[in-house]
């Protein structure tokens, strides 16, 4: 019988002094952004396997704590203060920006020499609709040719008030990437130079990327059947 | 002036609009007979068959000048992102493959590069899926390149080019329908390695290509390189230096014609390129025939890939092509049959006659699929036109969230106004024939 045995925890046992390295990493607050039911993602027929009652929360990467290694805390360490959360998944970087610094950072990360990102490969809209408040977000990857280095800014702002700043100012290239962000989700960049409609024609109403818009059925030739719009359809996602 | 149903004018509050279908310009010349000092805004496209695709440029003239060029993008729009998203990840190879129609192996490999760094999966993808892919890519680059060379030279009226550059490309579309059993719209890179291994007698198919590439190659040195017609077309046609190249964000050939040389293949090397031997071509004169050379001893460099691919091939006969995890593996394998191509009857035998819990495995894999984890990613590679990448963001469930094409063709057709304006109208056509813009990839 050994004296102190493995499963005993609390005060008398400071394991976590003696050995800092068991320590689970502390990870940064994770919130659901929606849930899923069910075992099968279908809906619109009844479960009958039993299993409909589950709800499974989906849980996006959780910000990551310091250190986070390599020339991540570099580039970390620079922009100090200006960024929120920091994710990391799966050797990417994500630096979560608030709208109002966005100009700002932009601007660091491209003139200052340890970030030098030269090359922004433009802005990618995700409209996530259970993300209440912040249910638009536009995604930059910025690449630094200097220093061989990528990262992802990202800016969430809410759907009622879907303004970004434009970073047309500072990546040119970013005129045609805003126009398109703003074709498919209505996100408006606030200083661009002609924020017109780019891959729709110019008279088209709403915004196809949205989770919200309406998607269209076919009607069939058999007895004034229709084929439903794919997201009404039974399925499995 | 004649009246012509098809070819009339009409006055509008912008001015006399003329509609021109060719052969008709001594009406234009007639009708501006009155105010010659006025410009002239001419709209040249989306059918014009010289703006490589349905490209739609509005160029304001001041007698052969350009003052203005805008482009109008958009005619081939096919919301192929947002199908995506009401389809499982593996069929959403069968959309991204139709993107850039050029380039299809590229955008399948960005699309899987994503999926399987989202899966966690990067390390487990075979060796011979790898070397596959590369084969394919290489092989994809030198048809891709014939084809902006071939349509660049037509476009200037050098028809020979054209008709060798097509000549060239469809020996390498033989290839594909070899080991793809399609010419384009190929879908065979999926998430977790490729559709198939390759079939009999392939490998001895892509050695005779290459030794006959190495013959026609010349062909188009000895026809291009120093000849002066085409040279008076190309040199220093559509300059775009350093500078201007990283403010617009342009890749590819166009950044490597300023003498920066930036390929992601070395820089960034992905599906294993860092143990292949290959150079990045530059040259220095940031012009359109710059890029026509770059894209010449491209096409030289992937010729090398294809070899040392194909003999790593050699060596790796009976080696996996997809993923162990059954889980995310395509359970079936097709084969030829008598009428056409299906799933194999070995497979179908087994499942329909053997194994039960294969038969469910087949079904839950093929109509529901396998989850991905949520998050994002994205993993760019090196297309034949510069920097393409998918951000891929999944929110767990059996269908893409967001699938984003951050495609080169869309960004490098950006600088048709700064490579075009102030030059003359003619140079507009090779300028953009330099950035060479697939339309299908430029709209999605």
């Amino acid at each position: 019988m050994s004296e102190t045995p493995q499963n005993q925890s609390g005060p008398d046992q400071p394991a976590v002094e003696q050995s800092p390295e068991n320590v689970p990493a502390e990870t940064g607050e994770v919130t659901a952004v929606g849930a899923r039911t069910g075992m099968f993602g279908a809906t619109g027929t009844g479960d009958t396997s039993g299993y409909g009652g589950l709800v499974a929360p989906i849980v996006y990467p959780a910000p990551a704590q310091r250190p986070f290694g390599g020339w991540y805390d570099e580039v970390a360490d620079a922009l100090e203060g200006t960024v929120g959360n920091v994710v990391i998944h799966r050797g990417e970087i994500t630096f979560h920006v608030r709208r109002e610094d966005l100009v700002s950072v932009a601007q660091h990360l491209r003139d200052a020499p340890q970030l030098r990102f030269e090359l922004c490969t433009g802005v990618s809209g995700v409209h996530y609709p259970d993300d209440r408040g912040n249910e638009m977000h536009a995604v930059y990857h910025l690449l630094s040719m200097t220093h061989n280095r990528r990262i992802r800014l990202e800016v969430s702002v809410a759907d009622a008030d879907a303004h970004i700043p434009s970073l047309v100012a500072i990546y040119p290239t970013n005129d045609w990437h805003e126009r398109e962000t703003y074709d498919m989700f209505g996100i408006i960049f606030d200083g661009h130079p002609a924020l017109t409609r780019i891959l729709m024609p110019d008279d088209w109403p709403g915004h196809p990327q949205r989770k919200d818009y309406p998607l269209g059925g076919i009607p069939v030739e058999y007895k004034g059947g229709s084929i439903p719009p794919p997201d009404e359809r039974r399925s499995y996602s | 002036m004649t009246h012509d149903m098809y070819a009339g004018t009409s006055e509008t509050t912008e001015g006399k609009v003329f509609t021109v279908t060719g052969q008709d310009w001594d009406s234009i010349v007639e009708g501006l007979a009155e105010d010659v000092d006025e410009r002239i805004v001419v709209n040249m496209g989306p059918q014009h068959p010289s703006t490589h695709g349905v490209l739609r440029l509005i160029l304001e003239l001041d007698g052969e000048t350009v003052t203005e060029a805008r482009c109008g993008i958009g005619y081939l729009h096919t919301g192929i992102e947002k199908n995506m998203e009401y389809r499982s990840w593996v069929q959403g190879t069968t959309f991204v493959t139709r993107m850039d129609y050029l380039s299809p192996f590229f955008n399948e490999a960005t699309y899987c590069l994503g999926v399987e760094r989202l899966l966690d999966i990067e390390d487990q993808v075979p060796e011979k899926a790898n070397v596959m892919r590369v084969l394919l890519m290489e092989l994809n680059r030198i048809s891709s390149h014939l084809v902006c060379i071939a349509t660049g030279g037509m476009e200037i009226g050098a028809l020979t080019v054209m008709t060798i550059g097509f000549r060239e490309r469809e020996l390498v579309l033989d290839l594909f329908e070899l080991i793809t059993g399609l010419r384009m719209n190929h879908a065979f890179i999926r998430p977790g390695g490729v559709a198939q291994d390759l079939p009999p007698g392939a490998l001895d198919e892509i050695r005779a290509f290459v030794a006959l590439m190495k013959k026609r190659l010349p062909e188009y040195a000895a026809l291009c390189n120093a000849n002066p017609i085409f040279r008076a077309r190309l040199d220093g046609v559509g300059h775009l230096d350093l500078e201007g190249v990283m403010a617009l964000g342009i890749t590819g050939p166009v950044l490597r014609s300023t003498g920066y040389p930036w390929d992601l293949r070395k820089t960034q090397p992905y599906c294993g390129y860092e143990d292949y031997d290959f150079d990045v071509q530059t040259w220095d004169t940031c012009d359109a025939y710059g890029r026509f050379r770059i894209r010449l001893a491209e096409m030289w460099e992937s010729l090398k890939l294809v070899e040392q691919a194909a003999e790593r091939l050699a060596g790796l006969e009976g080696a996996p092509v997809m993923v162990a995890d059954k889980k995310i593996a395509w359970p079936s394998q097709l084969a030829i049959g008598s009428d056409g191509m299906g799933n194999s009857l070995d497979h179908i035998r087994h499942i329909m006659g053997e194994s039960m819990e294969g038969l469910i495995h087949h079904f839950k894999l093929v109509t529901e699929g396998f989850r991905v984890p949520p998050g994002q990613a994205y993993v760019p590679i090196e297309s034949p036109r510069g920097e393409l990448g998918a951000h891929v963001v999944s929110d767990g469930g059996t269908r893409p969230f967001r699938t984003h094409f951050r495609d080169p063709s869309f960004t490098n057709l950006q600088a048709t106004s700064v490579m075009s304006e102030g030059g003359m109208i003619a140079d507009v056509i090779v300028a953009i024939a330099s950035i060479d813009p697939v339309m299908g990839g430029v709209d999605r």
